[in-house]
């Protein structure tokens, strides 16, 4: 797979890497988180060092919700502001469908605001079944990646 | 009086690349009328048409949410740092959201904003 075309935020796809890679023990985390708050939609992030991934961030889902997410403000800008403290990047939004596909909804386009970041969708909606992918969601085009556990 | 303005990457189109920016204003919203004058643009991702602060920018001054202090209108002192970050947000909601996203996605923040969408996400994310 070569860069990603992004359309109009091809300008961003130099400073991609087209895949996410990741420890299995972070993937394990967030598949935890959304399958502790399920039926609710979970939500949380994934710090990175030097384009690693580092730690996993589970946030607050101020919705409280089967069908809607949203981090609680003032926690963003705390953690946000963490990560800046430790040299530490937004390596990943993620966040759970609890009764749908684990790809992003037109709300999830609609909102999303991160250009750099992976955006990871993990579906709940079957107890013995695993779905957990990566996208990038630059102006409105999404653009799944590879996910390489290591 | 100067006050300092964080803006974060998806608004930096607006602001030739810069992180920070400095304008001048006795509230935000006049701030941010001070800021398009320079930056083209800027204004229109996080104001509303009806002049209200975007339903997914999460706007601070000096750390303070201001959604606790008075949002639009929330007054402000030379040496203020305001923090502006595009909300994380989102979920797999039919009805009411799909019509909210089937705008042009591409605003991102700028799709969300209109005025009647934003109450229906508001009820969503309540509920």
């Amino acid at each position: 797979m070569g860069l990603a075309p992004s359309g109009p935020g091809a300008a961003f796809a130099g400073n991609l890497v087209d895949m996410l890679r990741l420890a299995r023990a972070l993937r394990d985390e967030m598949v935890a988180h959304a399958r502790a708050d399920h039926p609710d939609e979970a939500c949380g992030l994934v710090a990175g060092v030097d384009g690693e991934a580092t730690r996993v961030i589970r946030m607050t889902n101020i919705a409280r919700s089967p069908t809607f997410y949203e981090m609680d403000p003032g926690e963003q800008l705390h953690v946000f502001r963490e990560m800046d403290d430790r040299d530490e990047e937004l390596f990943v939004i993620y966040h759970s469908h609890t009764a749908t596909e684990a790809y992003p909804s037109r709300t999830d386009i609609s909102i999303a605001g991160y250009p750099d970041a992976h955006y990871v969708l993990v579906s709940t909606r079957q107890p013995d079944v695993e779905e957990f992918r990566s996208f990038r969601i630059v102006d409105g085009v999404v653009t799944e990646e590879p996910v390489e556990v290591v | 009086m100067t006050v300092q303005v964080r803006i974060p990457t998806i608004l930096r189109k607006h602001t030739d690349g810069a992180k920070q920016v400095e304008g001048s204003g006795e509230t935000l919203a006049d701030l941010f009328s001070d800021l398009d004058g320079r930056h083209p643009g800027l204004r229109g991702g996080l104001v509303t048409d009806d002049g209200d602060l975007h339903r997914f920018v999460n706007v601070y001054v000096n750390d303070e949410d201001v959604r606790f202090l008075g949002a639009i209108s929330t007054p402000l002192a030379d040496g203020d740092v305001v923090t502006i970050l595009p909300a994380v947000a989102g979920g797999a909601a039919a009805g009411a959201m799909c019509a909210v996203a089937g705008g042009a996605a591409a605003g991102a923040m700028c799709a969300v904003a209109g005025g009647a969408a934003a109450g229906a996400m508001c009820a969503v994310a309540g509920g």
